[in-house]
């Protein structure tokens, strides 16, 4: 039975087992390869993307959950990289290899939504969710205050 | 006018399909590999693509290394710009393939890792951009009928000084590529540079926060079948019989397959496979090591510390200086395999047909890969074309063939392009591991505590002897014994023995290498070392660095920026640790604090001092230390893959944690400014983590941690 949801502004129907988790709709159904697998297990973030405006880690989302509901992804964010939490990361520089950046920035505009600013406790709790290898931590929280337009805390 | 010496005239140019015309300017050197990698070129001085200059002065540069996140896909097109004078904002990378044309200089063939790239490349890539910059001045001074002297180059064109007039290169370049091509371009003189050395933005940011960035996962081609791979959970297993029947009856998947690794369950998805392989009945014949385990692993290597080994280093009279030293400590250190764990995970897409081969791959090694679709197909290796992605982390893990294997055999088999995608679960547990390690020490001070004699035996597997096979040299494999056999303190009797201990479990290079638990070991031991002089561990140091003033300098800025003689709030301690790799000293100290009862640990500043020589970018190397450095703690933290049966324990990130945004540390980096040929900046900030934490705790609780990851009980 297909299933039918709000992507990133458009209407969206699939027609795929409903026990398919989000991730691999987004990724191999629809050919949206911003959103990351890294774990399957929502260890890791990198597959987090914005369920009705929440932060969700579509890996473990089964598609048959997000019926009639919004789904945002990281290119759903702006056009052009124009969005302030991609703004910010490219002033701070924070991407290495980048894998994890699509789950970051997701997590962090979450964040920012509920808390416009937060402090680097708030950024502990809200991004310990989000594993990234290459060691940027220290650039995200500078470049989520940077979005928040508040100076760095350390 | 002025003439340079020529080699000879030749006439390189090519429209590419976007109309940009291909200045063929470049470098090469001979490598043994080249008639493996296809056919090799006529002429060793002949010419190559670098730069692709389109009609609206637009650039395309040539990058022939892999960008896992080290920023060389930038540095090296800063490298490009500057002698070329490009205009920076009209920029942009494609990634090279697979040809002689681009070895590293420093392997000798097509591959990335070694913190070589800009080492390796940048004054191959000057040169290239000079001679291209000659080429196009001449091409516009012979059109204005002025001397080439007259003329300079800005912003992707070339201007006559005296009246400003200026010809982009997009309208020059078709005449440029006529010219013959300089053997000594003037090259610009570093007070000149606009671009090397001022902290640049990275290239390739923009896709990385857009998620337009294409990995190797992300590769999607037209009749792409995914596929997922059972392998035998024992390590060196291999499949008795499997019985498929309830695979093949899920939806989405299309067929169930043997190969060398295991067994294949091919879908239209990636999940269809996933769940096909859960549905997969195997029968495993577990090979011969299923009685392996860490208990085992750690009791051989102790059995092996007490037998001669070959010999590493042997420096005046370890033995006799020992036995006449006024004071001796002695220690045994040990360290666990650690596992890569890339957040990308293992994955290739190969597309096998009658007469050629496609590989598309987040890999290191382009040449390997090369002659493994050559090798699997039986085609030439100049049919075997290959497109390196962007790398969602690489740590010397890419470098491997084993994922590309997979590949290559299924496309072959089903004829269809394949994308094989390891999950967590896989790259966890079919990983070539950092070696475990064990190394057994001693020193000897003499009455005033200055160190005489140090020795000690290295109990490890040996990785150059799988994946370069014969070029250990007197039983040597260097990348073992690194860091303790290269260790520059004056000590004047130094010994180092090798017993080459394989356990059966692969090993392979991981970020940093040897000096990845030589460092460790040797700056820990250095620390007991100092200890016993009844030294402060940075004036110990000093002490015994008076030879190498680079080692010494980065150890006393250190020292300095983490104001290490003023006293720390209590319940904080400091460490120190400097370990040099890849041509780069790097000296951290580390700021932590322990609750002895509670037995935590909360490392909560780390100050590193770099001297890598040149650099292009310092932004790079800030974010490499900061990067690198984190990688360090986390396997200093938790890292540990431990081994039951013949079977890896840990499978994914709830049982191998990686340090997160609540644990990091705040990380300063100071760069010195130096005229040494460049060092690598890749790995050589993650050797020194480890020892400056575990010396701290050592300056908290008198007690040397002598075994990573830290236990609860070394915070007692």
């Amino acid at each position: 039975m297909p299933i039918t949801f709000t992507l990133n502004g458009e209407h969206k129907t699939v027609d795929v087992d409903p026990q398919m988790p989000l991730l691999w709709v987004l990724r191999d159904t629809l050919n949206m390869t911003g959103t990351k697998f890294g774990c399957g297990m929502a260890l890791c973030g990198a597959c987090t993307v914005h369920i009705n405006g929440e932060a969700a880690r579509s890996c473990i989302t089964p598609i048959s959950s997000v019926a009639d509901k919004k789904i945002t992804t990281i290119e759903g964010l702006s056009a052009d990289g124009s969005h302030p939490v991609q703004k910010a990361w490219i002033e701070e520089d924070v991407p290495q290899c980048g894998y994890c950046q699509s789950g970051q920035i997701m997590s962090a505009v979450a964040l920012l939504a509920k808390k416009s600013s937060p402090t680097d406790a708030d950024i502990d709790d809200a991004m310990s969710g989000n594993i990234c290898r290459c060691g940027t931590y220290q650039r995200i929280r500078k470049a989520i205050h940077r979005a928040a337009g508040q100076p760095a805390a350390r | 006018m002025a003439t340079t010496p020529i080699l000879d005239r030749r006439e390189f140019l090519k429209k590419t399909s976007t109309g940009a015309t291909a200045l063929v300017i470049g470098f090469y050197l001979p490598g043994k590999y080249e008639a493996l990698a296809g056919t090799p070129p006529k002429d060793p001085t002949s010419v190559n693509a670098w730069v692709q200059i389109a009609p609206d002065d637009s650039v395309t540069i040539l990058i022939d290394k892999s960008e896992m996140g080290q920023g060389i896909s930038t540095a090296l097109a800063m490298v490009l710009a500057e002698e070329l004078d490009l205009n920076w904002k009209k920029i942009n990378t494609l990634f090279a393939p697979a040809a002689p044309q681009y070895f590293n200089p420093i392997f000798g063939l097509q591959g990335t890792g070694g913190s070589s790239s800009v080492r390796g490349s940048w004054e191959p890539l000057a040169k290239a951009g000079a001679a291209a910059r000659e080429m196009l001045t001449a091409a516009a001074a012979k059109r204005w009928n002025v001397e080439a002297s007259a003329c300079h180059t800005e912003n992707s064109g070339v201007v006559q000084t005296a009246t400003g007039k200026r010809i982009g290169y997009g309208a020059l370049v078709d005449e440029a590529a006529k010219m013959s091509v300089p053997v000594a371009a003037k090259r610009k003189d570093a007070k000149d540079y606009k671009i090397i050395g001022k902290p640049t933005k990275r290239i390739d940011s923009p896709e990385k926060v857009t998620g337009k960035a294409t990995f190797g996962i992300d590769v999607r081609r037209p009749g792409m079948l995914h596929a997922v791979v059972a392998r035998c959970p024992v390590i060196g297993g291999r499949v008795q019989s499997f019985d498929a029947a309830k695979a093949r009856a899920l939806r989405g998947v299309k067929n169930v397959v043997q190969i060398s690794t295991g067994v294949a369950v091919v879908a239209d998805n990636t999940w269809s496979a996933m769940e096909g392989r859960n549905a997969l009945q195997i029968t495993w014949d577990e090979g011969p090591n299923a009685k392996v385990s860490s208990d085992s692993i750690r009791k051989l290597y102790h059995e092996q510390a007490e037998k001669p080994g070959a010999i590493a280093r042997k420096d005046g009279d370890a033995t006799a200086s020992l036995a006449a030293a006024a004071k001796k400590i002695e220690a045994i250190y040990e360290v666990p395999f650690l596992a890569h764990a890339t957040m990308e995970p293992m994955n290739c897409t190969a597309d096998v047909r009658a007469d050629s081969c496609t590989i598309i791959a987040p890999t290191q090694f382009q040449t390997f890969v090369q002659m493994t679709g050559a090798k699997l197909t039986g085609l030439k290796p100049e049919q075997v074309r290959v497109e390196t992605t962007y790398l969602g982390g690489g740590f010397g893990r890419r470098a491997e063939q084993d994922f590309i294997v997979e590949a290559v055999q299924l496309s072959k088999m089903l004829n269809a392009p394949v994308q094989v995608t390891w999950s967590r679960e896989d790259d966890m547990q079919h990983d070539f591991y950092r070696p475990a390690v064990l190394v057994k020490l001693e020193a000897g001070m003499d009455g005033s505590g200055k160190p005489q004699a140090f020795q000690c035996r290295v109990v490890a597997p040996s990785i150059m002897s799988r994946f370069f096979p014969g070029s250990l040299k007197n039983g040597i494999d260097e990348s073992s014994v690194e860091g303790l056999s290269t260790l520059k303190y004056d000590i004047p009797n130094f010994f180092v023995d090798y017993v080459l201990t394989e356990s059966g479990i692969p090993v392979g290079f991981w970020r940093s290498v040897g000096c990845s638990h030589n460092g460790y070991i040797a700056e820990c031991f250095v620390d007991e070392m100092a200890k016993a002089a009844g030294k402060d561990p940075v004036e110990f140091r000093r002490g015994i660095l008076q030879t190498n003033a680079r080692m010494r300098g980065v150890v006393e800025l250190a020292a300095e920026k983490a104001a290490w003689s003023k006293p720390l709030p209590a319940g904080r301690y400091r460490g120190i640790a400097v370990v040099e790799s890849f041509g780069t000293y790097v000296a951290q100290v580390a700021e932590i604090s322990i609750d002895r009862k509670a037995k935590t640990l909360r490392v909560h500043r780390v100050v590193a001092a770099v001297d890598c020589g040149r650099y292009v970018n310092p932004e790079t190397i800030r974010s490499q230390i900061e990067g690198s450095i984190v990688y360090g703690l986390t396997a200093a933290l938790k890292g540990e893959i431990t081994i039951t049966g013949g079977r890896v324990d840990q499978s994914n990130f709830n049982d191998y944690d990686m340090v997160r945004m609540n644990e990091t540390p705040l990380v300063e980096v100071y760069l010195t400014q130096s005229n040494e040929g460049p060092g690598g900046i890749g790995e050589p900030g993650t050797p020194p983590i480890a020892p400056a934490v575990c010396n701290a705790i050592f300056a908290a609780t008198g007690k040397p941690v002598r075994r990573l990851p830290i236990r609860p009980e070394d915070l007692a």
